[in-house]
C-alpha cells in the first residue's frame, strides 16, 4: 500500500514535502504528489504517517485503493 | 502569518515606476499621521510612554507606531505556506487569518523570488522599511525558507528591518537563529493562556510527528508561546503580540492574555476582531460564530489599556505586498517580470527620502501640540467623542466623502485626540449596492461618531448624515487633522457648557468583515 494525495483537496500548502522521511512528495503543476515507489507508510519511522497528521484538510492525504498491490491483496488490508 | 498593519498605498491606476514615485510622493503613505505626542498616538505608543531604546527601534515601523504608520510602509512576503496548527478561524485555503483575513491568496513565491521582490519594490518606493514574513502557513514551520529569504536580503538591503508573525509552537527551538538574523520584532498569536479556552479554539497541533488534539494540544501550545515569548525578551527582541477576540470564547479570557503577555515582556497588545463568515470556509465562519462588534472591541481595547500599549490602527490588511503597491500594480511586480528585472538598490537616495518624511512628522506634532495647549484647563473631563475622518493621508482632512474606502476613527476628550482605529467601508461601495444602500451602510460603520470630517460632500449624503444625528464637516478641508479635530471639540464643548446642546453618547457600530483591499 502506499498513500495519495487527492489533488482536488490539495491546497499545496507544502507542509507534508517536509514532514515525510522518504522524501516521497513533491510538488507538480502546482498540487503536491506521492511518489508511490518511495513512500512506505512511514512504516519503520514513525507511529502514524506523517503527511496525514500534518496535512490541514482531513481525507487529503489517504490510502491509494487503485494501486495493484493493495488489489492482489484482496482490498482486505 | 502576520497581522502587522499594512500601509496600502494605494497607488492603482499608475501606469509606471514614475507614475507611482509621484503618488507615493503625494500620499506620504497613507492615513493621519498621529503627531509623536502622548496622548494621540493610535498605539499609546508615543515617544513619552516607551523607553527610549524601545522608541528607536519602532519609530519608523508602521505596525508598530501608528504614528510611523502614516509615514513609512511594509511589505510582506509569502514564503512559508506550511503550517504547524489549526486553527478554527483559518481555512487553509487560504491566507493566514491571524495576520490577514480568510478568504485572500497571497502569491507563494521562493525565497529568491521574495528576495528579489522585496528590493524590487524598495527600490521603488522609498518609504518601504520593513519586511514581514506572512502567512500563509507559520514562518516557523517553514524555517529553511523563512531564514533564507531574510538572509538573502539582509545581504543587499541592510537597511529594511525585518520582523516575522508566529502562533509560537515552534518558536523555543528557533529564537536563536531569529536573534543570529537580526530579527528585531517578533508577533506572537496568542488566542489564549488556559488551554479549555484553547481546546475550543485550536482543534489539533502538529508537535514531535503527531497530531496532538483538544486540551493537551492548547496546553503544549500555551506553554511554548510562554516560553518562546520569554525567551526572545530576554534576548532583547521585541516582542508583539496578538490577540483574536472571539465573543464567548475568549473575550472575558483576553484581559488575562494581556497580563501574562505584559508580565512576560511583550511591548505592544494587539486585540483583532474574529472575522467570520460561512463563505471564508472555516470553523467559526460555518458553525456561526459572530465576530464582536465595534463597541465590545473598543471595551476590550480600554480594559487592557491601562496595562499597557495598545495597538488600535492595525486594518489587518491582508499579508503580502499587493497590498502596498495597489490592485492594479501588482501585475507590474509578478514574479516573471520580477526575475526578469534589474534592480540597483540605492540606499542614498532611500535616506535622503526618510529624513524628508521626519521633517513632514514634526510639522504635524507641532501643530497638534499648539492646539492641544489651548484646550488645557477648560473642564468637562468625563465628555468624549468620537469622529471619523476621511483621509487619504498625510495627516490631513483631504478625501471626499464619496470616495472614501474606509474612515479614521478619533476620540476627542480634553486629553486632546487620540486615534482609536479604522472603519473600513470600501466593500459597501462596490458589488452593485445603490448609492443610497452604500451610504446606510457607510452609516452604520460610523453610527457611533458625532462629526464626520470630509474635505468635500455632496449635499444628500450631508442630509442623511444630520439625519442619523451625525455632523459633517467640510471645513477643515486639507487641515491637519488632529489640529482640526480639537478646534472642533473646543467648540463642542461650548456649546454643551452655554445649554445649546446636550452631550450624549451615541450608539453602537458594526465592523465590516472581510479583507482590507484597495480597489
Ligand atoms: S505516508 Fe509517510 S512515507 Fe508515505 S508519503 Fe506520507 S509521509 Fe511519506
Ligand atoms: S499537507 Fe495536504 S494540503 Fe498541504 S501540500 Fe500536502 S497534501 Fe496538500
Ligand atoms: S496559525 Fe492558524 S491561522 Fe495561521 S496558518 Fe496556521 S492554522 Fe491558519
Amino acid at each position: 500500500m502506499t498513500y495519495k494525495i487527492v489533488a482536488s483537496q490539495c491546497t499545496s500548502c507544502s507542509a507534508c514535502e517536509a514532514e515525510c522521511p522518504n522524501v516521497a512528495i513533491s510538488e507538480k503543476n502546482g498540487t503536491f504528489v506521492i511518489n508511490p515507489k518511495k513512500c512506505t507508510e512511514c512504516i519503520g519511522y514513525f507511529d502514524v504517517p506523517q503527511c496525514v497528521a500534518v496535512c490541514p484538510v482531513d481525507d487529503t492525504c489517504v490510502i491509494d485503493t487503485s494501486l495493484p498491490r493493495y488489489q492482489a491483496a484482496g482490498g482486505a488490508a | 502569518m502576520d497581522s502587522l498593519a499594512t500601509e496600502t498605498v494605494d497607488i492603482g491606476g499608475a501606469q509606471n515606476i514614475d507614475e507611482v514615485m509621484q503618488k507615493v510622493a503625494e500620499h506620504k503613505g497613507c492615513g493621519t499621521s498621529g503627531g509623536s505626542g502622548k496622548a494621540s498616538c493610535g498605539t499609546g505608543a508615543g515617544e513619552n510612554d516607551l523607553p527610549q531604546e524601545i522608541w528607536d527601534k519602532v519609530k519608523n515601523h508602521p505596525c508598530y507606531s501608528e504614528e510611523a504608520h502614516h509615514h513609512y510602509a511594509r511589505m510582506h512576503v509569502a514564503v512559508a505556506p506550511a503550517c504547524n496548527i489549526q486553527c478554527n478561524y483559518c481555512n487553509r485555503k487560504y491566507d493566514c487569518a491571524n495576520e490577514s483575513r480568510p478568504g485572500v491568496v497571497s502569491e507563494k513565491l521562493t525565497p529568491e523570488q521574495a528576495s528579489k521582490k522585496v528590493l524590487a519594490v524598495a527600490s521603488t518606493i522609498p518609504q518601504m522599511t520593513v519586511l514581514g514574513i506572512a502567512g500563509p502557513g507559520d514562518p516557523l514551520a517553514n524555517p529553511e525558507k523563512t531564514f533564507k529569504t531574510f538572509e538573502l536580503i539582509a545581504k543587499t538591503a541592510p537597511d529594511i528591518k525585518l520582523c516575522l508573525s508566529t502562533n509560537g509552537l515552534a518558536l523555543p527551538q528557533h529564537v536563536d537563529t531569529i536573534a543570529k538574523f537580526n530579527v528585531d520584532h517578533v508577533t506572537i498569536t496568542i488566542n489564549m493562556v488556559d488551554p479549555d479556552i484553547g481546546a475550543q479554539i485550536y482543534p489539533w497541533i502538529f508537535w514531535n510527528r503527531k497530531r496532538i488534539f483538544g486540551r493537551e494540544a492548547a496546553e503544549i501550545l500555551t506553554e511554548h508561546q510562554m516560553r518562546g515569548l520569554e525567551m526572545l525578551t530576554e534576548r532583547g527582541i521585541l516582542c508583539k503580540v496578538n490577540s483574536v477576540m472571539i465573543p464567548g470564547i475568549n473575550d472575558k479570557h483576553l484581559v488575562e492574555v494581556n497580563k501574562a503577555v505584559k508580565s512576560r515582556g511583550a511591548f505592544l497588545h494587539n486585540i483583532m476582531p474574529l472575522i467570520s463568515s460561512p463563505e471564508h470556509g472555516t470553523v467559526f465562519g460555518l458553525n456561526g460564530q459572530r465576530g464582536p462588534t465595534a463597541q465590545e472591541l473598543k471595551a476590550l481595547q480600554d480594559s487592557c489599556e491601562g496595562e499597557m500599549n495598545m495597538m488600535r490602527h492595525c486594518r489587518q490588511c491582508r499579508a503580502d505586498a499587493v497590498g502596498l503597491l495597489g490592485e492594479d500594480r501588482s501585475a507590474e511586480f509578478t514574479t516573471d517580470k520580477i526575475m526578469a528585472m534589474e534592480v540597483t538598490y540605492d540606499l542614498e537616495s532611500r535616506q535622503a527620502y526618510q529624513a524628508q518624511v521626519e521633517i513632514e512628522r514634526q510639522k504635524v506634532a507641532a501643530a497638534k501640540n499648539a492646539e492641544l495647549n489651548t484646550l488645557a484647563g477648560e473642564g468637562n473631563e468625563d465628555i468624549k467623542i468620537l469622529i471619523a475622518v476621511a483621509t487619504k493621508g498625510s495627516g490631513r482632512v483631504n478625501e471626499h466623502f464619496g470616495h472614501a474606502k474606509e474612515f479614521q476613527i478619533y476620540e476627542l476628550s480634553t486629553k486632546g485626540a487620540k486615534f482609536i482605529g479604522h472603519r473600513r467601508v470600501d466593500l459597501y461601495c462596490q458589488g452593485g449596492y445603490g448609492e443610497e444602500d452604500s451610504l446606510e451602510t457607510i452609516i452604520r460603520a460610523i453610527n457611533d461618531c458625532t462629526a464626520v470630517f470630509v474635505a468635500k460632500i455632496g449635499g444628500c449624503p450631508k442630509n442623511d448624515l444630520v439625519k442619523a444625528g451625525i455632523d459633517p464637516v467640510d471645513e477643515f478641508a486639507f487641515e491637519f487633522i488632529e489640529q482640526s479635530a480639537i478646534t472642533y471639540f473646543k467648540r463642542y464643548l461650548d456649546k454643551v457648557n452655554s445649554g445649546e446642546i446636550v452631550h450624549a453618547e451615541r450608539g453602537d457600530a458594526t465592523l465590516r468583515q472581510g479583507a482590507f483591499i484597495t480597489a
